[in-house]
C-alpha cells in the first residue's frame, strides 16, 4: 500500500507536473544557453495573450499558418472519422453475415494484422503503393488497368489528394481493428429477435437495419464521441514524411506546426500556446458532442 | 377453401426457391468482397517481401508483384553491413523489453493497491491516473521536463516515462476485482502481507490479464520512434530500429524530390537522415526487418484482441 505513493508522485511528476509548463504560453518563453529551464521560466518575460492573438491573427504569416494547420488537422481527422466509422460499420454487418465461424475468424485475422505494423512501416508501405508505376506503384497500377484515369498521377506532389491520402491510410491500418467494437456488441444480439423478425417477413437487409443496426446504435454514437474529442490530432508520421514539397500547403497539421515552431526554431511560447489551444478546444468539442448526444436523448460519454 | 390452401403453400414454396437463390448470390458477393479486402490488407507487406529479396537493378524496372523476379539475398547482406542497424536494433530490443518489464511490475502493483477495498485512497488515486487520459500538457513542456530532469540523450528516456499506463491500470484493476474476496481474506488470516499476497496470490491469478497487457505493450514499445527522435537527437547511437527506418524513407523523400534542393531535402535533413539514394529493394529490407518481430508475435497476440479490446471497454 505505501509503494502506491511513489508511484503516484511519479503519476503526477509525468502528467501534471508538465502542465505547469502551459505557463509559456503566456510568456516570450525560449530556451538559454547555461540556464535551467524553472529559472529560465520564473525569470521569462510575459507577454499575456500575445500569442493567441499572433495565431489566430490571419493577415500575419504565422497566423494564416496556423489557421491552415487547424484546416487540415480537423480536414483530415474528420475524413479520417466518416470514412472510418462508415467502412467499419458496413464491414462488420458483412462479417456478421459469415456464419462459418472458422472462416470468419480467419478473415478477421488478415483484418487486424495491419493495425500492428507501427505508423512508420505505414508510411513506407503507402509511399510505395502511391508511387509511379514505374516504381512498382500498384494504385497507379490498379486506376490504368481498369482506365479510370488514363495518365499516372503523382499523388504525392498534387496537393489536392493529401486529406484523402491519410484518410485512405487510417482506413488500410485501422479497419479491421476499428469492427471489433461492433462485432463484440452484434454477437450479444439474442438469435430469437432474428426469427422473430423473418416470421413477421423481413427479409436480410430489414433485419440488418432494424435490429442489427439499432442494437449497436449506442456503441456507434459513443464511439463518434469519443473521436470528435481526437478531431485536432490527425496523425503524424503520413504528414511529416510524405507531406513535403507542394503537399506541406495540405498536409501540415498542428502536431507538425508544433514541432517545427517549438523544437526546430525554438519558438516554445508559441508552440506551447498552439498546443494549449488545441487541448482546450479538444476538452470543448468533446462537450459539445456529449450535450448534443444528450439533447437527442442517446448513449453519453458522461 | 381448399384451392385457397394450396395456392398458399405454393406462393410459399416459390417464396422459399427465391429465398434460397438470394442467399446464394448474397452469400457470395459477400465473400469476394472480404477476400477482396484480405487482398488488400496483405498485398503492401508481400510485395514488399518479393521486392526485399529481388535484385535492386531488375527492381527498377517494376512489374514485380507477389514474387521476386531475380532473387537475391543482396539486399540483406547490404542492409546488415549498415553500420547503424545492428546498434539499433539491439536498442529497440533492449528498450522493448524494460518498457515490458517495468510496466508489468509498476502497473499490476498499483492495480493491486487501488484495487483493494479497505485502501482508502485507492478512489482518489485511481481518479487522478485516468483523468490523465484524457489530457495532454503538449510536447513542448514534456520536452522541458524530461531536460529539467536530465533525461535528455540517456536510454532511460526510452522506458522511464512510461512505465505506468492508466489505461492498462483500470484493465489490471477490473481483473483484479473480478478475483474472489476470500483468497485475500484467508491469506491475511494466515499471516501475509499485502506485498506477499500480491507476489504469491493475486500475480499468479492475473496471468492471462498480464500477458495480454505484455503483448500490447511490447508491440507499443517496439512500434514508438519519437521519444528517440525529439529526446535523444544528440545520441544517434541510441537510434531505435523505427528511427532507422525513417532515414531511409526520408532519404528516398528526398531523392525522390529531386535530390538537392526542396524541401523534401530539407525535411530529410531535418529528420537527420543521410542525404543518398537508397535502392528501393533495400528500403523493402529495412521494412521487412523492422515489422519481422510484430509478425511473428500477431498468432500469439491475435489470440487476445478481443479479450482485451473487450477488457478495455470497460467505462470508468
Amino acid at each position: 500500500m505505501l509503494m502506491s505513493i511513489p508511484m503516484l508522485l511519479y503519476v503526477i511528476l509525468f502528467a501534471y507536473v508538465p502542465l505547469g509548463g502551459w505557463v509559456m504560453a503566456f510568456q516570450n518563453f525560449r530556451p538559454r544557453f547555461g540556464v535551467g529551464p524553472i529559472r529560465n521560466l520564473i525569470e521569462a518575460e510575459w507577454v499575456g495573450l500575445a500569442h493567441f492573438r499572433t495565431l489566430l491573427d490571419t493577415s500575419g504569416h504565422t497566423g494564416a499558418r496556423f489557421i491552415r494547420a487547424l484546416t487540415n488537422t480537423v480536414g483530415q481527422s474528420l475524413l479520417t472519422l466518416v470514412v472510418g466509422t462508415i467502412s467499419a460499420i458496413v464491414l462488420s454487418l458483412m462479417l456478421h453475415e459469415v456464419r462459418q465461424t472458422g472462416i470468419k475468424r480467419f478473415i478477421q485475422n488478415i483484418l487486424y494484422l495491419p493495425h500492428f505494423l507501427s505508423w512508420m512501416i505505414v508510411t513506407v508501405l503507402v509511399s510505395m503503393a502511391l508511387a509511379l508505376p514505374v516504381s512498382g506503384g500498384i494504385i497507379n497500377d490498379v486506376l490504368l488497368a481498369l482506365r479510370i484515369i488514363r495518365e499516372p498521377i503523382q499523388f504525392l506532389a498534387e496537393p489536392r489528394y493529401f486529406w484523402g491520402i491519410v484518410a485512405g491510410a487510417n482506413l488500410w491500418r485501422n479497419l479491421g481493428w476499428n469492427t471489433i467494437i461492433y462485432m463484440a456488441s452484434m454477437t450479444a444480439i439474442d438469435p430469437n429477435l432474428y426469427e422473430a423478425a423473418s416470421i413477421d417477413g423481413a427479409n436480410r437487409y430489414r433485419k440488418m437495419w432494424h435490429i442489427t443496426l439499432a442494437t449497436i446504435r449506442p456503441t456507434i454514437i459513443l464511439l463518434i464521441i469519443m473521436n470528435i474529442g481526437w478531431l485536432l490530432a490527425s496523425g503524424f508520421e503520413i504528414q511529416f514524411f510524405l507531406g513535403s514539397g507542394p503537399s506541406i500547403a495540405r498536409a501540415e497539421n498542428i502536431d507538425i506546426f508544433v514541432l517545427r515552431f517549438g523544437i526546430e526554431q525554438h519558438n516554445f511560447g508559441l508552440a506551447t500556446a498552439a498546443g494549449v489551444f488545441r487541448t482546450g478546444v479538444s476538452i470543448l468539442l468533446l462537450l459539445a458532442a456529449n450535450l448534443v448526444a444528450k439533447l437527442m436523448k442517446q448513449e453519453t460519454l458522461f | 377453401m381448399e384451392s385457397n390452401a394450396v395456392n398458399k403453400k405454393r406462393k410459399n414454396h416459390f417464396n422459399l426457391k427465391r429465398l434460397q437463390a438470394e442467399s446464394v448470390i448474397f452469400h457470395t458477393i459477400n465473400y469476394l468482397l472480404l477476400i477482396g479486402l484480405c487482398v488488400i490488407m496483405l498485398y503492401p507487406m508481400l510485395n514488399t517481401l518479393a521486392l526485399s529479396f529481388n535484385d535492386g537493378l531488375d527492381a527498377v524496372r517494376g512489374g514485380i508483384r507477389l514474387w521476386p523476379r531475380r532473387f537475391t539475398l543482396n539486399n540483406y547482406e547490404t542492409l546488415f553491413s549498415v553500420p547503424t542497424v545492428f546498434p539499433a536494433f539491439r536498442i529497440s530490443i533492449y528498450r522493448t523489453i524494460v518498457t515490458v518489464i517495468t510496466n508489468l511490475v509498476f502497473t499490476s502493483m498499483l492495480a493491486y493497491a487501488i484495487s483493494r477495498p479497505e485502501y482508502k485512497l485507492g478512489k482518489p488515486i485511481a481518479l487522478i491516473v485516468v483523468i490523465t487520459m484524457y489530457f495532454n500538457a503538449g510536447l513542448i513542456p514534456h520536452f522541458i521536463l524530461r531536460q529539467s530532469l536530465g533525461l535528455l540523450n540517456t536510454f532511460a528516456v526510452l522506458w522511464f516515462p512510461s512505465m505506468i499506463s492508466a489505461f492498462n491500470l483500470i484493465i489490471i484493476r477490473t481483473y483484479m476485482k473480478s478475483l474472489p474476496e476470500s483468497l485475500v481474506e484467508s491469506a491475511k488470516l494466515d499471516g501475509s502481507g499485502d506485498f506477499g499476497i500480491y507476489v504469491r496470490i493475486i500475480m499468479p491469478l492475473c496471468k492471462p490479464v498480464l500477458a495480454t497487457i505484455a503483448l500490447f505493450v511490447a508491440v507499443g514499445a517496439w512500434n514508438e520512434w519519437f521519444d528517440a527522435f525529439i529526446y535523444n537527437s544528440a545520441r544517434p547511437d541510441l537510434e531505435v530500429l523505427q528511427g532507422v527506418l525513417r532515414q531511409f524513407l526520408a532519404a528516398a523523400m528526398a531523392h525522390a524530390a529531386g535530390g538537392g534542393g526542396g524541401h523534401a531535402a530539407a525535411a530529410a535533413a531535418a529528420a537527420g537522415a543521410p542525404v543518398l539514394a537508397t535502392p528501393l529493394t533495400l528500403r523493402a529490407a529495412i521494412t521487412i526487418f523492422t515489422a519481422l518481430p510484430i509478425l511473428l508475435v500477431f498468432p500469439f497476440l491475435q489470440r487476445y484482441i478481443v479479450h482485451g479490446m473487450t477488457l478495455g471497454g470497460v467505462k470508468e
